[in-house]
């Protein structure tokens, strides 16, 4: 059966009518024509196609879109500033080369960034264990924690400079 | 023009240069979600999504293969089996005709093509392929290592003897003499991209294929012959892949080759990505071994005569079977002078899926040997393994024939096994570990440190050649484009570095673009650690050639010696005059002089006669040392990796970042391959670990806890290497050794280091727990 969904993907509001059974993965991938989100395992082990959904990290490969219906969805491509700016974290991957083919880092970056919002003073034993579910098969990890912690670093700047600011 | 008026702004060096750590040239697009790879880009309109019919036996014949519920099913366009295959239905690159795109009559593995569904939905085609039926007459399959070598011995491909010396009266000699038998898994590459092709029809003959692989020649030429047109037809391309490790070196011809072939039946474009645990099931992996050793030795630890038999698990076809257990005999000495050795392959057919590259290509399962065979030394003198291990190292002067008769020229083992020995601080750390062990009666330390010397070039010596394509455009931008692949190793990201260094402009103004046939052609696989080895050269002969012209021109119109114009950072002197390089560049077009050139290579030096078992197979040698420590839970055998220490040898590094980058990653997935990452087939020939819920790669959190990575100081390549580089790509992998002997290590403590443990790989927990089991019951004489 078809149905309507209707979300708020990147700030801007999306509907699109698909059958019941569509995955978030695919509607954001097919219907919405945003492929930065990947599909590594199929089966939610990789964590390539983490999404945040309400400002949490949820792999969209077994998420349905239906069941996100109303939300309001970040992919990797709306982590940047308007101007095109990197986001901290995505700066940091890129600097401290927490990346080799790239595939997973977009669900890398996604999972990171709620890492750091959730507890904005990640120990590296909390970005181990916050990154389980991400699987990267070229860097060995090394440079991500890295990143991670860099990234965590400047987010934690950015905020502080708003809080003085106001 | 130029103009003395206005000088040119001179800056001290360029942005990008060779030997900087210059983040990967498409950083900004990963982390931003704009890298494109296939299953990204946009799909032409009439696109058919096609899937797989798979084999459900390990051998047997098919005597129906009943297709009609497929070709019914909703939204099926097509369903192509053997029958339509107008060329030849062959996907193996050595032509034998024993790896079939579609199975017919006979099938030998699970997991093989049968015949392949395209339809309007990707979720269509899958469906569709689920409905065929076929009806099956078993025959007996073979499917293990054992059963292979203890049965017939049916080969895929010819086996290779190396031999020096005489191992036979070295053995009846030598003062002690061990034998034994070590096992070692296989490993499935877990690219995070899977397998994909998307082909899209063009006139003619012509067809276009998208397909994420490391060998676009090999793809070009495979298709060529399965739709039996001239290869000029097929134009094969990939701008990066996500993944390879060797895996879409052979691998990715099936996928090309089926999508292309529906793309030309149908006139549609044509997209094949498997799913995850298809992929697992129809492609190969790293070959599984047992290596059967003996050992002669002195008193004093000195190996005076090795023999070693290794079995491979080749699959059901050769692929590249061949070259990987050749290469498993060039790597089983690792660091180590055998005065006599005799060393056999055995690569034994199968019924089960073709194994095929990966990292390191059978090196690893030979240095592995290596390093058991130094391990029952020491157990046997109670010595330390790494005295044992220094004691053995080939000399520099004198004791450095290999068992394929290259000198080893270049042996820098000794310094950096001692520096690292050192910086990690070894020996107080044993006696520390000793000390722990003797106080913890369940948590047990273990620490080894292992060396690696790996051969760089293809044994296959014409494989060693390249070419680049580098065009210089009136704005002073370029393009360069050569025959390798990117795969995340940062291939890209060098050659762009060597071209701006050429032309001393910022790598900003230097752009590769997606490898293709129609640009470069009759190219290697980005392989064997070569990739930037041979294209950075090639890339590097192209751009001279460029520059040779702009200098001849300059030194024409400015009326200087050709040799005294100059390519400064960002500004090329001629004489007294001195522009900017785009000024250069357009006063030499309105002069016309070409700007494009392309660029060739070859490595010198190299030959090889397989027959023989002599020659000089590799260029160089890249080395690494790896220490490792351990903690055990002799409970439950499971482990931490407590710290790792690395000094690795990549000569003068083109891009440090990128290197150690390589080296880390390389670790861990070794590190994978000999602890946690097992491949299960049943007794019927299905694997059981078929996607990532069960076949385990290290997580974030296995990482080591401390990790200290170090490129090795002052140490140019003594060859003629591009900017007296090393290649990188495979060595590190084998640093991953270290962890399996610091495990060896901490287990041989429960008997207080009086038996070799002849721990196994991979040492899962489940099997370091087994040998745990098995020292405690021997050291208490059951």
């Amino acid at each position: 059966m078809p149905c309507t969904v209707t979300m708020t993907v990147n700030g801007k509001t999306v509907s699109r009518e698909v059958e019941e059974r569509t995955l978030l993965v695919t509607f954001l991938r097919e219907h919405v024509g945003l492929t930065g989100t990947h599909v590594g395992c199929d089966t939610s082990q990789c964590g390539a196609c983490v999404v945040h959904v309400d400002g949490r990290s949820v792999k969209s490969c077994a998420t349905l879109a239906l069941q996100v219906d109303g939300a309001t969805v970040t992919t990797i491509e709306g982590l940047a500033a308007a101007d095109g700016a990197l986001h901290p974290m995505q700066a940091a991957f890129r600097e401290h080369h927490g990346l080799q083919c790239g595939f997973c880092t977009p669900g890398m970056v996604m999972s990171a960034v709620d890492l750091v919002n959730s507890n904005p003073s990640l120990s590296e034993q909390d970005i181990r264990e916050g990154l389980e579910g991400n699987i990267c098969r070229c860097t060995g990890y090394h440079n991500i924690v890295k990143a991670v912690q860099a990234g965590a670093e400047a987010m934690n700047a950015d905020q502080a400079a708003k809080i003085a600011a106001e | 023009m130029p103009d003395a008026a206005l000088p040119v702004p001179t800056i001290s060096a360029i942005d990008g240069a060779v030997h900087s750590p210059r983040p990967h040239e498409s950083a900004h697009k990963h982390v931003s979600g704009e890298a494109v790879y296939i299953d990204d880009i946009a799909e032409p309109a009439g696109l058919l999504h096609v899937a797989l019919g798979l084999s459900a036996k390990a051998h047997a014949r098919v005597t129906a293969l009943d297709l009609s519920r497929v070709r019914a099913a909703p939204g099926v366009a097509v369903v192509v089996t053997a029958a339509d295959v107008p060329g030849v239905n062959d996907i193996g690159y050595m032509g034998k005709g024993d790896e079939p795109l579609f199975a017919s009559d006979l099938v030998q593995h699970v997991g093989q093509p049968l015949f392949a569904v395209a339809a309007h939905t990707r979720d269509q085609a899958r469906r569709a392929a689920a409905l065929a039926d076929v009806t099956y007459e078993d025959l007996p399959a073979i499917l293990t290592i054992a059963a292979a070598r203890d049965g017939e011995r049916t080969l895929v491909t010819a086996p290779m003897t190396l031999t020096v010396g005489d191992s036979a009266a070295a053995l009846a000699e030598a003062p002690r003499r061990l034998d034994g038998r070590l096992a070692v898994g296989g490993q499935e590459h877990f690219y995070l991209e899977s397998q994909i092709a998307l082909a899209i029809p063009g006139e003619d003959e012509e067809v276009l294929v998208h397909v994420s692989t490391q060998h676009p020649t090999e793809v070009q030429h495979i298709v060529a012959h399965i739709l039996h047109v001239p290869n000029g037809a097929v134009t094969v391309e990939v701008r990066r892949m996500g993944g390879g490790f060797g895996g879409k070196e052979t691998q990715a011809n099936l996928f090309a080759a089926c999508a292309a072939l529906i793309a030309k039946k149908t006139g549609r474009a044509a997209k094949l990505r498997p799913d995850r645990d298809d992929d697992f099931q129809i492609t190969g992996k790293r070959h599984d071994f047992e290596i059967d050793y003996a050992v002669g030795f002195t008193d004093e630890g000195l190996v005076t005569g090795v023999e070693m038999l290794f079995a491979a698990r080749a699959g059901y076809a050769a692929d590249l079977s061949g070259p990987v257990t050749d290469r498993a005999l060039f790597h089983a000495d690792n660091c180590y002078h055998y005065p006599a050795a005799r060393l056999e392959s055995l690569p034994l057919k199968t019924n089960t899926v073709s194994n095929t590259a990966f990292r390191g290509f059978g090196g690893p399962q030979g240095m592995v040997a290596a390093e058991r065979v130094i391990d029952e030394i020491a157990f046997a003198l109670g010595a330390d393994p790494l005295t044992i291990r220094k004691r053995n190292f080939y000399g520099v002067e004198d004791r450095n024939l290999t068992p394929y008769h290259q000198i080893v020229a270049d042996n820098i083992i000794p310094e950096l096994v001692a520096e690292l020995e050192a910086d990690c601080g070894y020996w107080e750390r044993r006696a520390a570990i000793r000390a722990h062990n003797a106080r913890s009666r369940i948590l047990k330390k273990g620490l080894a440190l292992t060396p690696v010397k790996f051969g760089i070039s293809f044994t296959a010596t014409h494989y060693n050649q390249a070419g680049a394509l580098v065009h210089v455009y009136t704005d002073g931008s370029v393009q360069v484009n050569h025959g390798g692949t990117e795969m995340g190793q940062g291939l890209h990201t060098k050659v762009a570095q060597i071209v701006a260094e050429e032309f001393q402009i910022d790598i900003a103004q230097v752009r590769p673009t997606a490898t293709t046939t129609g640009k470069v052609p009759n190219t290697s696989a980005t392989a064997a650690s070569s990739g930037t080895d041979l294209n950075g050269k090639a890339a590097q002969n192209a751009a001279r050639a460029i520059k040779e012209r702009l200098a001849a021109f300059a030194a024409e119109r400015w009326g200087v010696a050709a040799d005294a114009v100059v390519f400064a950072p960002g500004r090329i002197q001629a004489g007294d005059q001195s522009m900017s390089f785009p000024e250069l560049v357009r006063a030499a077009y309105m002069a016309r002089v070409q700007l494009s050139a392309t660029g060739f290579y070859k490595t010198p030096k190299i030959h090889w006669d397989r027959a023989a078992g002599r020659g000089t197979p590799f260029f160089y040698y890249a080395y690494g040392a790896a220490c490792s420590e351990v903690t055990v839970d002799t409970l439950t055998g499971e482990y931490v990796v407590d710290r790792v220490d690395i000094l690795h040898d990549c000569g003068r590094s083109l891009n440090p970042a990128i290197d150690k980058g390589q080296i880390e990653g390389g670790f861990v997935q070794g590190m994978g391959w000999l602890t946690m990452e097992e491949l299960w087939w049943d007794g019927q020939g299905r694997l059981r670990t078929h996607a990532p819920s069960t076949y385990k790669i290290p997580a974030c959190g296995d990482r080591p806890r401390v990790f200290n990575v170090r490129l090795l100081d002052n140490a140019p390549n003594r060859e003629d290497s591009v900017f007296r580089s090393k290649a990188v790509g495979e060595p590190p992998f084998m640093l991953g050794m270290s962890v399996l002997h610091a495990l060896s290590d901490a287990v041989a403590s429960v008997a207080d280091h009086r038996f070799c443990p002849q721990l196994d790989a991979p040492a899962t927990p489940e099997r370091v727990l087994a040998t745990i089991g098995r020292l405690r019951a021997r050291a208490a004489g059951v």
